[in-house]
């Protein structure tokens, strides 16, 4: 090799007829390589630290299991991902891209634009591993993707106010109303929430739904199949109604972003938050410590009702244009695997799918791992359960009904209006 | 080609034929041409601009009502639905709200024009340092609009904001202008106007400055002053500038989009909703990619734009021809 270069650059007009042969030569060379070494684009969306990092390491490891896949990842912004994905997924589809289960994937997978990936769960076993969110992850039967992280909801909450108030986690909506109350007497707002972007007040009506109605009433809802006006869901509203006329929701909860909303929790002026495992990091940040905050699942409201939780989870999706199938499903099979998946979901403080990965040693993981594993049943959230256009008008009135209960018959009708429109 | 007899070559007499007639139907071409140059060579330059009209503005224009036949998500078949989508759009309350709130930005939004101008007859002195003044009057227009909504979303702010702390300290309950259904649009319209009051302000100091001297001198001479000044003999010179502001402020209140998307994404509850922003969060925002139906909303929005700009246009013309 090294003559060869060194024949390269002597040049000279003697060496003309070599170089020419060097070139091809090492064309040749240069081709064959490329091609031995398969490139696999994995495209990602979640720049913040913990799952930049979580995937960066899997990545990794990918990659030294498999050094004859040249592995391309990608990683980018959540919300821009969210506005590109239509595009890329028909003009320059990547082998692998992260996107949600549910009916977010339903437009894509009716579409044809996500492969069927049930055979990959066959032949991994995947059908008993990650059981608990196949349902979600089905369309007419078949699978569509692999999931590799979720995470509970529930309240959190102050734990050294409740000390002090001497409150202890509630079992039922009695006692629920009754921390509420004390708080509220104490001068703290009960429950802090931020509804500037609609979600989360999502949240708390998706937990007074299922704790009034159960799952099958939720998932009739989000189907389409049960009106707003059904007399199941105006219950749902009655009690949601006990917090918002007793004014246990904090103020201007209407101008605050869900971050906003743990200021007011972390120095001490509400007590409780109705949120999912992600925003224990944004505590800590905020400077408490673990001593200060707790987890409780959302407290029982009709007597005996089967217990459901809210569950979202995050996924790998094969795109059909994409152009290396064969080593994608290779690394949809890695990400589910039961060591792959403790590793990344500890690095970003998240439950692992797969029910023989091991969970991290945190006091919320593991009260998160013991509520959906005796849960029932899992919703994936209110607007990804429900389809788009309906969880658009959805979220407006559940903010709107928080801030005008009095208005609730005319929310009702207009998502009833909507709801036959969207839904065919 | 033609003039230039090939003497290399052996013609055949039907070649050479034909090569003379080529000869005489290029000079004929040439002065059709030479005879019309006045005619043809406007089009010469317009005709880049033409196309990119064409292809980004006109045809698109036409696409937008086509579609708002069907109902379509942008991936799978579009499906053809006739008016659906209109009479859809005719029994929507979100439509509604929009249209009433883009009223408002229009008749709100024409308050840059007169404030504007007192602000430009203000600045157009010759003092120490009016430059700088100037500039400061200036900067808004100069900054994005995406900045000015995000730094008025901070003013407003009940728990931080500027706005919460004057009212604490005239003992007041802070209001949450931007989660207040009632105040919300007027919070963003405001937030709006300071850059638009640039802008008039601008059109009005560049105005200001052709005004004539003469015809100042001699209406002094002849005891005008004041308020009757202005009125009767600055303002008739500044049509021009004022017909302009009116123009671009009143496009500039039916396209509002930037404002309300970064303040409040038509929150709280659609509330503060326009037009132009309920077009792209039914067609392309994340929750709903009704095309059909969003083509159906840009299309009314069109309708009004058109209508309007059509009055002005005619009303300019008119001006025109009187003068």
């Amino acid at each position: 090799m090294e003559f060869l270069l060194i024949a390269f650059m002597i040049g000279g007009e003697m060496y003309t007829k070599i170089k020419l042969i060097l070139i091809s030569l090492l064309s040749v060379i240069l081709i064959s390589s490329a091609s031995f070494a398969r490139d696999l684009v994995i495209t990602f969306d979640d720049m913040n630290p913990g799952p930049k990092a979580a995937f960066e390491n899997a990545i990794a490891k990918f990659q030294k299991e498999n050094p004859d896949i040249n592995v391309i990842a990608n990683n980018g912004d959540r919300e821009e991902h969210k506005a590109a994905i239509r595009n890329f997924l028909i003009a320059d589809a990547p082998d692998v891209t992260s996107w949600y289960p549910g009916n977010r994937m339903r437009p894509f997978v009716k579409a044809g634009l996500f492969e069927d990936v049930s055979d990959v769960w066959d032949e991994n076993n995947f059908h008993e591993d990650l059981a608990a969110i196949k349902p979600t992850m089905t369309i007419g039967g078949r699978q569509w993707g692999v999931p590799y992280s979720y995470y509970q909801w529930g309240v959190y909450y102050r734990k050294d106010i409740f000390d002090k108030l001497g409150l202890f986690e509630p079992n039922t909506w009695v006692q629920f109303k009754y921390i509420c109350e004390t708080l509220k007497k104490n001068g703290i707002a009960p429950i802090t929430i931020g509804t500037r972007y609609l979600w989360t007040a999502a949240g708390v009506f998706d937990y007074i739904n299922l704790r009034t109605n159960g799952y099958k009433v939720h998932n009739d809802l989000t189907a389409g199949k049960i009106k707003y006006t059904d007399p199941r869901i105006r219950k749902t509203f009655e009690y949601w109604a006990e917090l918002v006329n007793a004014g246990y929701f904090i103020e201007n909860h209407a101008s605050m972003a869900w971050q906003d909303a743990v200021v007011p929790f972390a120095n001490g002026e509400a007590a409780m938050y109705v949120m999912g495992n992600f925003s224990v990091d944004a505590y800590k940040n905020a400077g408490l410590t673990y001593d200060q905050i707790d987890f409780f699942k959302f407290p029982e409201i009709t007597k005996d009702m089967p217990r459901a939780e809210e569950a979202p989870a995050d996924a790998f999706f094969i795109p059909t244009n994409a152009k290396n199938k064969r080593d994608a499903k290779k690394w949809l099979a890695f990400v589910a695997r039961p060591d792959v998946q403790s590793e990344w979901n500890k690095t970003i403080g998240q439950l692992p799918i797969n029910s023989k990965a091991k969970v991290a040693d945190d006091k919320f993981i593991t009260e998160g791992f013991e509520t959906l594993n005796t849960a029932v049943g899992l919703a994936q959230f209110y607007d990804r359960d429900a389809i788009p256009e309906m969880a658009a008008a959805g979220m407006e009135g559940f903010q709107e009904f928080m801030m005008k209960p009095d208005r609730l018959d005319k929310i009702l009708k207009r998502l009833d209006k909507i709801q036959s429109k969207v839904y065919k | 080609m033609g003039g230039v007899t090939p003497t290399h070559l052996k013609l055949s007499l039907i070649d050479w034929l034909l090569y003379l007639q080529q000869i005489a139907l290029f000079d004929q071409k040439k002065r059709i041409y030479s005879e019309n140059k006045l005619v043809f060579s406007p089009w010469y330059f317009l005709l880049p601009a033409i196309i990119f009209f064409l292809v980004y503005v006109i045809i698109p224009i036409f696409q937008s009502v086509w579609i708002s036949f069907y109902e379509w998500d942008g991936l799978g078949e579009a499906q053809w639905v006739g008016l659906a989508n209109y009479i859809e759009l005719f029994d929507d309350e979100y439509f509604y709200t929009s249209l009433k709130n883009n009223c408002i930005w229009l008749i709100l939004y024409l308050f840059a024009v007169p404030i504007g101008l007192f602000i430009a007859l203000f600045l157009n002195q010759i003092v120490f340092g009016i430059r700088f003044y100037k500039s400061l009057f200036f900067f808004p227009f100069v900054i994005s609009q995406v900045v000015v909504g995000l730094i008025f979303a901070w003013f407003y702010n009940p728990n931080f904001g500027l706005l919460a702390y004057i009212f604490l300290s005239l003992g007041l309950e802070p209001i949450a202008i931007l989660s207040d259904e009632e105040l919300v649009t007027y919070g963003i319209i405001f937030a709006g106007l300071w850059p638009q009051i640039a802008y008039c302000m601008i059109l009005y100091l560049t105005g200001l400055s052709n005004v004539s001297k003469d015809l100042m001198e001699a209406a002094r001479l002849d005891g005008a002053k004041g308020i009757k000044m202005l009125w009767h003999v600055v303002l008739p010179q500044l049509r021009p500038a004022t017909f302009i502001s009116v123009v671009v402020t009143v496009i500039g209140a039916l396209r509002s989009f930037d404002m309300v998307a970064i303040m409040t994404e038509g929150g709280p509850y659609g509330s503060s909703n326009v037009l132009a922003y309920y077009m792209y969060e039914t067609a392309l925002s994340e929750y709903g990619f009704r095309l059909g139906y969003g083509s159906a909303i840009a299309t009314v929005l069109f309708f009004i734009m058109l209508i309007y700009i059509s009055y002005f246009l005619w009303r300019l013309y008119k001006n025109e021809r009187e003068v």
